[in-house]
């Protein structure tokens, strides 16, 4: 299935929870993740299932004044 | 006698000894924000929230791996925010990726070319976060009756301008800053528009408790010697405020006593 992932096509495996998105894009570091404008918490990213057509936005801190 | 023992500040029940402040933007790469930000001494470090570079390589140092939040008390900002939604959204997002850190810095912008900020929105964004829970640091114009309506709704600290972020114009308009100081009782941060070493004393000389900086020293030709001059002359300015300064006057005045003259 697809999702929109930061703004871009990205395919994944139907049923796809949110552990395995972050397996498959092997992130490193601290981030945060907000399905359809909803905020993932951290000790939710294994139940969480993904559907086709999600739009999935995954953020970090960078440089900023 | 004053010293950085003792003359602390308080933003949201934390005492800080370093009253500046620094942005992580603009530095060259990862070495040199390090450099700079170590060198300043600042203890509240701004970092901005953006979409993850999902091409990242993977030995590309992540900005909290530079400036640990165990050692910096980090101030996700909403830098990019052109209406209140997308600020409320960003803090929240920024509290979860901090694990519920909930200090932030509201910046509700309006006009790309000035990049002064929507009071209007920054308002009704300040409300809703402060509803939220967040403890908010607020950037806004350099004007007192704004200030003081930003500090009634609950913000932590207000932080005006000294001109347009990135100018490095110095503060335009000390009467105002020295009214906004007079009148809060919530910590007031210059935030932008410092280009040089004097621009940080003279705010500091204003009675102002802190000055949040970035341009100024990323862009300085030695970022880290620029970061150790904003250290000395935050420094070198609160205590000149502190000490009080002598009356100006419109003529001379002798230093040197006119009795026991013997010529």
């Amino acid at each position: 299935m697809k999702v929109l992932l930061n703004g871009s096509s990205y395919s994944i495996e139907d049923n796809c929870s949110v552990v395995a998105l972050i397996k498959n894009l092997e992130l490193n570091g601290k981030y945060a993740i907000e399905i359809n404008q909803t905020i993932i918490p951290r000790s939710k990213y294994s139940n969480q299932k993904i559907n086709s057509g999600d739009k999935i936005e995954i953020v970090q801190a960078i440089g900023g004044g | 006698m004053t010293n950085s023992h003792t003359d602390k500040f308080t933003i949201a029940d934390s005492k800080y000894s370093s009253r500046l402040l620094v942005g992580t933007g603009k530095y060259k790469n990862s070495e040199q924000t390090k450099s700079a930000i170590d060198k300043s001494g600042a203890e509240i470090v701004t970092v901005a929230i953006r979409r993850t570079n999902l091409g990242q390589k993977k030995n590309e140092p992540n900005l909290l791996d530079i400036i640990p939040p165990d050692k910096y008390t980090i101030l996700p900002n909403t830098a990019g925010c052109y209406d209140a939604a997308s600020a409320v959204r960003t803090c929240q997002l920024a509290r979860e990726l901090l694990n519920g850190h909930d200090l932030v810095k509201l910046e509700v912008l309006a006009d790309e070319k000035t990049l002064f900020p929507d009071i209007t929105q920054t308002l009704d964004a300040a409300k809703k976060l402060i509803d939220d829970n967040f403890k908010v640091m607020v950037y806004t114009t350099d004007d007192p009756i704004i200030a003081k309506r930003l500090e009634e709704i609950g913000c932590v600290a207000v932080m005006p301008l000294a001109a347009p972020i990135g100018s490095g114009l110095g503060i335009q308009n000390p009467y105002n800053i020295r009214t906004i100081v007079e009148n809060a009782s919530v910590p007031i941060i210059v935030d932008a528009g410092v280009g040089t070493a004097s621009d940080a004393s003279i705010a500091m000389e204003l009675g102002c408790d802190g000055v949040l900086m970035n341009t100024a020293i990323a862009e300085a030709k030695n970022p880290t010697l620029m970061a150790s001059a904003m250290k000395k002359a935050i420094q070198a300015g609160r205590e000149a405020y502190l000490a009080g300064r002598m009356p100006k006057r419109a003529y001379a005045s002798a230093s040197s006593p006119i009795d026991g003259r013997f010529f």
